[in-house]
């Protein structure tokens, strides 16, 4: 297993070069440039050019692409244009407020989504799983910015129970306050985030607890004189639970994805806004260095979602 | 009634629910099975073996089943058991061996853990005990190396070792009536008769009753005592196994007897009964339900509500057109 694992890892190596080019060109092929706009208006084109030129930008790509790599190594990513800070400072700053809305958003969803999906599998045809199924298609249909522009609008702005930007209130003093108030800014973005990312868990649980119930092996269960209740617990929802802990993996993918909607949309200081922020003010370095993290984190997600598979699937040993 | 018959079928109808409509998949069904004895139910897919089978076993969705009639399981009716007493039946004193073996098995268990299942509802032995029965159950089903075997998957056996683990669960708890729903037809040929060797031995072992259900005549012949033939959802025929392939009467007994390719008449094109077994929805309300596919046969040799007539101990068969049965002129290069 270990071997494997290595050999998955060292794999990523080119794959993550291959990224980092793609990341590179693709941020160069922006029109614009980070000067305009941000420095004293009555400058010339001449100082831009100037800029430019003393920034390394009028430099052939695979130069500035050589530059960039050899800094990273150095652990330098660079300085940010926008913040004239350094980009690893930067980042690390929102990355930790994005880990725990990102954390809390998994938390939630599980615990809404395999009540749910197993509930509506198990009682196939009923009133409830009628509901849930009908809640699952709608959310689906609409957009996530909508349901996050909505529930802000009602709940921040409306009915005034949660708060509608930052990630916790100036005010906030002491251990226990500050943790406070970080949760208490996180609910709203955390439960419309798991309220839409439910929906695929419970579509997928429900029908693989439908399928599990149907299967053969259930039957056997049933002839051996297994009560029902034993059946769900040590059969179906075992079995039907496998694929859904495979998907643990990925929903780091899904949930990288959400932040930077949810970050916008409730200016929460963390990756996701400062990457929409970086986008619109060209600041290379710190779009490069935000692409290329999302990009190492997806391809840990999937490492991760293959490593649990073969750990709880015996189908999927990995020698 | 002896007091060797386990199991007494009587009138036993089963109906499912299709698009709101309940019809039926076997009807009218009166069987006994007898301690010491394997009852064959012989016949083609979707005549209604293994409906019969479940419902004995009563693994159909009471939502969308509906069972008339009596099945009396030592002097006790099935049907009228809630889930907690038939529980205590199931895979206690009734045992079931299923059609596939590459599916009857949960994927995620090691295959000791399958077998101490059933233990753990039935026995009250301890864990250890319960290990080391199914040790021993594996040896009995002949698995060379038990040890190995109860700590593999599912995935890890091939198909017939997968069949004696699924038999090994059947007798776990020696039952006194075993199922076999098509307990040969995933296997090869050469496993197909250890299998049935296996049941065999175990039946005479634990003087219990089978019901041996296939559509393989052969497996019939080598294994059984008794023999039900069923068409449609009904029985057209039924005997010992000498009366049934030393006189067989019924039109469909003979099909299916024509239409097993035989070693010492190679030039012979076997014989195919023409058409279909008919579907629940279409099934015909009254008459011979096998009319249709032996149209030579006049209608009027047919009776209207064709019923079983005892023609010697034992030996019953469904209407009369058995009188007038005969093949039909065999199309040139067939012989006769």
């Amino acid at each position: 297993m270990w071997k494997v694992i290595l050999r998955r890892v060292l794999i990523m190596i080119p794959e993550i070069i291959l990224l980092s080019i793609l990341v590179f060109l693709l941020a160069k092929m922006m029109p614009g440039d980070p000067f305009t706009g941000s420095i004293n208006p009555r400058a010339g084109t001449a100082e831009i050019h100037h800029l430019m030129r003393i920034n390394g930008l009028y430099d052939p790509w695979y130069q500035q692409y050589w530059n960039w790599i050899v800094h990273l190594f150095h652990g330098n990513l660079g300085q940010s244009y926008q913040y004239h800070e350094s980009v690893a400072n930067l980042i690390g700053q929102r990355a930790e407020n994005t880990l725990w809305l990102s954390l809390f958003t998994m938390v939630l969803t599980y615990l809404i989504a395999l009540p749910m999906g197993m509930y509506a599998g198990r009682h196939e045809g009923k009133l409830p799983d009628t509901i849930i199924r009908i809640y699952t298609y709608v959310t689906y249909c609409i957009p996530f910015f909508v349901i996050l522009v909505v529930g802000l609008w009602i709940f921040g702005y409306v009915l005034n129970w949660f708060p509608t930007t930052g990630s916790i209130s100036a005010t906030a003093s002491g251990f226990s306050g500050t943790i406070l108030s970080r949760f208490y800014h996180m609910l709203l973005p955390g439960l419309l985030g798991a309220l839409f990312s439910t929906v695929n868990i419970v579509q997928y649980l429900r029908s693989e607890v439908i399928d599990a119930k149907r299967s053969d092996y259930v039957k056997t269960a049933r002839a051996k004189g297994v009560p029902e209740k034993a059946i769900y617990r040590h059969h179906i929802f075992r079995n039907s639970l496998l694929p859904i802990a495979a998907f643990g993996g990925y929903s780091i993918t899904g949930l990288l994805n959400g932040s930077i909607f949810t970050e916008s949309i409730f200016s929460y200081p963390g990756m996701g806004l400062l990457f929409v922020n970086s986008i619109s003010y060209r600041d290379y370095t710190v779009i490069t260095a935000l692409v290329l993290l999302f990009g190492i984190l997806n391809l840990l997600g999937t490492l991760l979602s293959d490593i649990i598979l073969g750990i709880v699937d015996p189908r999927i040993r990995i020698k | 009634m002896s007091d060797q018959t386990l199991l007494n079928i009587k009138n036993l109808s089963t109906s499912f629910k299709i698009e709101g409509e309940f019809y039926e998949a076997i009807s009218q069904i009166n069987l006994q099975v007898k301690r010491d004895q394997i009852l064959a139910i012989v016949g083609e897919s979707g005549c209604g073996k293994s409906t019969l089978a479940t419902t004995v076993m009563g693994l159909h969705d009471p939502a969308i089943t509906k069972s008339t009639g009596q099945v009396v399981f030592e002097g006790q009716d099935l049907l009228k058991m809630n889930e907690v007493q038939y529980n205590k039946i199931r895979g206690a004193k009734i045992g079931m061996i299923f059609q596939d073996p590459l599916s009857a098995l949960n994927p995620l268990k090691k295959i000791k853990d399958q077998i101490t299942e059933v233990m753990d509802y039935h026995t009250q032995l301890t864990e250890k005990q319960k290990s080391e029965r199914a040790l021993e159950l594996l040896q009995d089903v002949g698995i060379d190396n038990p040890q190995r075997t109860a700590r593999q998957f599912p995935h890890e056996l091939s198909g017939g070792m997968r069949q004696r683990v699924i038999i090994a669960i059947a007798i776990a708890c020696k039952p006194d009536l075993l199922i076999a729903d098509e307990p040969t037809t995933a296997l090869d040929v050469t496993i197909q008769a250890q299998i049935l060797d296996l049941i065999r031995k175990i039946q005479q072992e634990n003087h219990s009753g089978v019901i041996l259900i296939t559509h393989d005549l052969g497996v019939v012949a080598q294994t059984a005592d008794e023999v039900a033939v069923m068409y449609a959802g009904q029985i057209v025929e039924q005997g010992t196994v000498q009366q049934i392939f030393e006189n067989p009467l019924h039109p469909y007994t003979r099909s299916l007897l024509r239409s097993v390719p035989q070693a010492d008449s190679e030039n012979d094109e076997l014989y195919v009964i023409a058409g279909n077994v008919p579907s629940l929805q279409q099934m015909p309300k009254d008459g011979d339900r096998f009319a249709p596919r032996i149209p030579w046969v006049p209608s009027s040799a047919h009776e209207k509500h064709p019923t079983m007539h005892q023609l010697s101990a034992g030996h019953q068969v469904r209407c009369t057109c058995y009188q007038n049965f005969n093949f039909p002129v065999a199309p040139k290069g067939v012989r006769q």
